[in-house]
């Protein structure tokens, strides 16, 4: 399907990059993302995803708007309290890009269910807030071969990561263990300035739109690390393990899963 | 000149605030050693009680990750950027 007059001007400004164009665009448009997290990482690059173009976006979130949410989850705003995160986050990205399909999964990810939610899609971003389903995200891709972009933000900064399973280092890769309980201090103990999970999302729509395109140099086996207090981006090279337990050469996980119970919500941040 | 340390947020409690600290050390061990006299409790954070560093955590000396290198004990020098870098599950 050629492009519309409205798409033409909607999308002006990027289809006059020579690096995107009218092919480009067509590409954004076949493409599908998943957004694990419709919080203070989905946001930001759901909202970046949709103005692009991303023909199908996805977004996962079991919980509600909640006042304290709308600090740095832009997505939502006052009057969807309450609401939940996945139905708010539908309407709001309709009202800026109607013509994308914007699919809500009021859900928590789990072992039962992330083989058949992440299949249809092309690229994962990973936005949630707990441990446990950040080594399920990154086991399911790795299995999946899905493409995964990898994001935390706490108080000023955060980092980012791209993998591509079979090609780069995988979470596992980097952190092969998850800390105990109690071992890095919670959101909700060290807080986060929404600007600080803004750059971190924003980085993460960032990453999968030049997937996407397949243009530019990917994040891939560099975690890019942001200082938000000296503001001040540096990133560091990580690799891939051959003793990795989901993409070594002897891999211990072959179907994902929990590394312990479900997950609380402020269990770590 | 010493070893400059990136102390990541989650950590900073332990350093009164501070993202970057000064330590002195020859390698890796010997840096968390002075760290640990430094602010003490920091340790413990990134090591376990054999001494070995916890695997949510990496360190990485001039930016590069030091599994890499001679893990603990690779060698640091003054004027060396070393930076702690744990996992950070924070996305709400």
């Amino acid at each position: 399907m050629a492009l519309t007059k409205d798409d033409v001007a909607r999308y002006s400004r990027q289809l006059i990059l020579p690096e995107i164009g009218v092919q480009g665009q067509e590409r954004l448009r076949r493409a599908s993302v998943l957004l694990v997290g419709a919080g203070g990482l989905g946001s930001p690059a759901a909202l970046y995803l949709a103005a692009a173009g991303v023909g199908t976006i996805g977004l996962v979130d079991r919980e509600a708007v909640a006042l304290s949410n709308l600090h740095r989850q832009i997505l939502h705003d006052t009057d969807a309290v309450g609401r939940p995160k996945s139905e708010s986050a539908k309407s709001r990205l309709s009202a800026l890009n109607p013509t994308i399909h914007v699919l809500a999964f009021q859900e928590q990810l789990e072992p039962s269910n992330v083989v058949v939610r992440i299949a249809p899609f092309d690229v994962v971003l990973d936005g949630s807030d707990n441990f446990p389903t950040r080594y399920l995200v990154n086991d399911a891709c790795v299995l999946a071969n899905k493409s995964l972009v990898y994001g935390g933000a706490i108080g000023f900064g955060g980092q980012v990561l791209t993998i591509r399973p079979g090609q780069s280092a995988c979470l596992r890769c980097v952190f092969p263990e998850p800390p105990a309980e109690g071992a890095i201090p919670s959101c909700q103990e060290a807080g986060v300035l929404g600007s600080a999970a803004g750059v971190i999302g924003t980085l993460m729509a960032h990453e999968a739109l030049k997937l996407i395109l397949g243009i530019g140099k990917p994040l891939t086996d560099r975690l890019l690390v942001f200082n938000g207090m000296q503001s001040r981006f540096r990133t560091v090279a990580v690799r891939r393990d051959s003793s990795c337990a989901v993409c070594g050469q002897a891999p211990s996980i072959q179907q994902p899963a929990f590394y312990d119970a479900l997950p609380v919500c402020h269990q770590v941040c | 000149m010493p070893v400059t340390v990136r102390i990541p947020t989650p950590l900073q409690r332990l350093t009164s605030g501070q993202g970057e600290v000064q330590c002195t050390g020859t390698s890796v061990t010997e840096l968390l050693a002075d760290l640990e006299k430094r602010y003490p409790g920091i340790k413990e954070r990134l090591c376990d009680e054999q001494g070995k560093l916890r695997r949510f955590v990496n360190i990485f000396v001039n930016e590069e990750d030091i599994r890499f290198l001679q893990g603990d004990q690779t060698k640091v020098k003054d004027g060396d950027e070393v930076s702690i870098i744990p996992a950070i599950a924070g996305g709400c």
